[in-house]
């Protein structure tokens, strides 16, 4: 019963998860759905990478894509996905059963739906542990105990005999991840781990998988709509729009020089604390572009305030960015004397070539001089 | 109003002949009720036709280990007329065969319950399978069985069951189905709408998030459906079941009461109506009491059925 993958197959010095080229395709009625474009990237051992994006930038299917947790029909996935140098994107649901508990796990956003609600918590933990490890019953109940009690759970050998109803939704998310640690992945996706949480038990799960990552040496995707999660736990962070990553670079990189301004609309619309009371909330106009009719040149562009004619016309591709590891898809980038060449035209017209004179009036962005 | 008040509440308490005269443990069973019915809000109601069910299984059940009931044929008493009715030694009087009709209800009834039941595991076990199956799976599975059930509940279930009747347990003249065949006629009645509302159930557990979590964490289609859904499906199940047992004792009575349900030497309360039907002007007794026994638990079952019902889907949304 030891479901491993053939160890030769492995290799230790590739990296952990190599995507590339990933397309995810939803065949609909209204025509094809393009919800993940192209996306490429590497992940290393131990590392957090951040994917941030709006509702429908397609995030959440390229996390499940990567898992292979699409719905069996109508999808077209098409590209490569390399976990530890092995070509797994061809792998079937049997095969993916031994990649998935011991090597890859997946946090889901809301803990009211993802755990069983007639099962106890502790057999709910121990399933996999069984399953998998072929742990005898009673180790596989200590462990549950202990694995219980570092999420952070109060009286766990009490609560290994409750049922999900009789825990709050906090309490719910740490079982919810004890569950997806039982296994001691090496690769954990947590999919807006605390998106249905309470504001204030949100910053406690994150610490707690920011903890148990460094502890166990484990790589995390953290996909999330808000940047102020993923500052200061990623790594690296990539930046979706529709469908397609539009800017990726280390955190610091990409605080500190953005340049997609997609990722400078996304900060601008995080609340900040000094602002004064009453103060409109930035939000980006407009909305993301239908994915089965995605528009002729820049998806953004419709949105963008740095919009230009180009825009409309021709597609950005991603190019490198000065500092290493940092890529971009803009014809007229922030921080840039064409962005800003760009962005003071607009502002000089009222509009930019992708609006309506009439329809939205173009801000400043915030803080900056330009 | 203050002087009003208690009579009302005496009224209540009596109000409800068949409990009162039912059982002698009643008042204390009633005033236990009554605590745990303000606890619960499960109602009066529920916690009567919970008692009533439970002396109707109680009784039949136990028949053949209860003194006061006779073997039918075992005892005619000749002495009493038929047309008197009810009295001290025969409490729902005698019918023409000399029978007691107590004992003929209470064995009536065990059959009738007998038949009722095993279509009903038969439907639970066969229609649950099929309708998690279909749920589950999805596709072109879920199409073909979906139209089997359709094609099954298009058909007037009785009519249906009068057919298959007559097919497999006619001689050419005379029709005397066996328990085996009019169990498996009337399981029409349950194994199509419980495949029904079990896939209609698996599929909205399907989709929730906790089968793809233990997908991703190694469960295999099989595991997931026995480990994940079936312990979700199978309350919802068995409330649904309480109605499908009411239908099925109507329409064995009907069947019976066409003389088509199982022969004798079995009783059902079907038979026993049809019995007593010749004797209607006269001894009304003969019919009344095996139908209003039947009425009384067939009424309970709905009830409870419909009072959990409502109980399982407010719970699912707390959840």
């Amino acid at each position: 019963m030891a479901r491993r993958i053939v160890a030769g197959e492995r290799s230790v010095e590739a990296p952990l998860l190599e995507v590339e080229d990933l397309s995810t395709h939803f065949r609909t009625p209204r025509g094809r759905v393009r919800a993940v474009d192209g996306v490429s990237f590497t992940l290393e051992r131990g590392r957090t990478l951040g994917i941030v994006g709006e509702s429908g930038s397609g995030k959440t299917v390229l996390s499940r894509s990567i898992m292979g947790l699409l719905p069996r029909t109508n999808v077209e996935r098409t590209g490569t996905i390399r976990y530890e140098g092995t070509d797994i994107s061809e792998y079937s649901q049997a095969e993916m059963r031994e990649v998935w508990g011991p090597e890859m796990a997946m946090i889901f956003q809301d803990p009211m739906t993802s755990l069983n609600p007639v099962m106890k918590i502790g057999k709910q933990i121990t399933e996999s542990l069984r399953f998998h490890l072929d742990m005898p019953k009673g180790e596989a109940n200590d462990l549950a105990v202990s694995l219980l009690r570092s999420v952070g759970i109060p009286e766990p050998a009490k609560r290994v005999k409750e049922y999900p109803h009789q825990l709050s939704g906090g309490m719910r998310q740490r079982v919810v991840i004890a569950i997806a640690l039982a296994c001691g992945p090496k690769l954990l996706f947590a999919d807006e781990p605390t998106t249905a949480l309470d504001v204030t038990v949100q910053a406690q799960i994150l610490n707690l998988l920011d903890a148990q990552q460094r502890e166990r040496f484990m790589a995390m995707v953290l996909v999330t709509h808000d940047l102020g999660v993923v500052a200061g736990r990623a790594h690296d962070i990539a930046v979706m729009y529709a469908g397609k990553i539009v800017e990726k670079a280390s955190a610091k990189t990409l605080f500190a020089s953005m340049r997609m301004p997609y990722t400078e609309a996304l900060l601008e619309s995080i609340p900040k604390l000094e602002y004064a009371s009453h103060t409109r909330l930035a939000s980006i106009p407009g909305r993301p572009p239908d994915l089965a009719n995605p528009p002729k040149g820049c998806n953004f562009a419709p949105r963008c305030r740095y919009a230009q004619e180009r825009c409309l016309e021709e597609e950005p591709e991603l190019q490198a960015g000065a500092d290493t590891g940092h890529v971009f898809a803009c014809h007229y980038p922030v921080g840039t004397e064409a962005g800003a060449e760009a962005l003071a035209r607009n502002l000089a017209r009222g509009f930019t070539p992708a609006q309506d004179e009439a329809e939205v009036s173009i801000t400043q962005p915030a803080g900056s001089g330009a | 109003m203050s002087e009003l008040l208690p009579d009302h509440r005496e009224d209540q308490t009596v109000g409800i002949p068949e409990a009162a005269g039912a059982s002698p443990g009643e008042t204390t069973a009633k005033a236990a009720d009554d605590g745990r019915s303000r606890k619960r809000r499960l109602g009066i109601g529920f916690w009567l036709s919970t008692v009533w069910l439970v002396i109707v299984f109680g009784l039949t059940m136990l028949a053949p280990y209860l003194p006061f009931v006779d073997e039918p044929g075992a005892f005619p008493d000749f002495s009493v007329d038929p047309a008197a009715g009810p009295s001290g030694s025969h409490w729902f009087g005698v019918n023409n065969n000399g029978d007691d009709i107590f004992s003929q209800v209470v064995n009536g009834g065990r059959t009738s319950l007998l038949i009722a039941f095993a279509v009903v595991i038969l439907g639970f076990v066969s229609g649950g399978i099929v309708g998690m199956v279909a749920g589950f799976f999805r596709g072109r599975t879920d199409r073909v069985i979906s139209a089997i059930v359709d094609i099954l509940l298009a058909f007037p279930a009785l009519v249906l069951a009068l057919a298959m009747i007559a097919i497999f347990a006619s001689d050419g003249s005379t029709v005397r189905p066996s328990m085996p065949v009019v169990i498996g006629a009337l399981s029409i009645l349950s194994v199509a709408p419980l495949a029904r509302i079990t896939r209609g159930i698996t599929l909205a557990f399907a989709e929730r998030e906790f089968v793809t979590a233990a997908r991703t964490l190694g469960a295999s289609n099989i595991r997931i459906l026995r480990k994940e859904i079936l312990p979700n499906v199978i309350p919802p199940m068995a409330v649904f079941s309480l109605t499908v047992i009411a239908v099925v004792i109507v329409a064995e009575g009907a069947l019976a009461f066409l003389g088509l349900s199982v022969g004798a030497p079995n009783q059902t309360w079907g038979k026993l109506i049809n019995d007593g039907r010749p004797r209607l002007e006269t001894s009304p007794h003969i019919t009344f009491f095996p139908a209003g026994v039947m009425f009384l638990t067939i009424l309970a079952l709905n009830y409870i059925g419909d009072i959990l019902q409502s109980k399982f889907t407010v719970r699912e949304g707390a959840l």
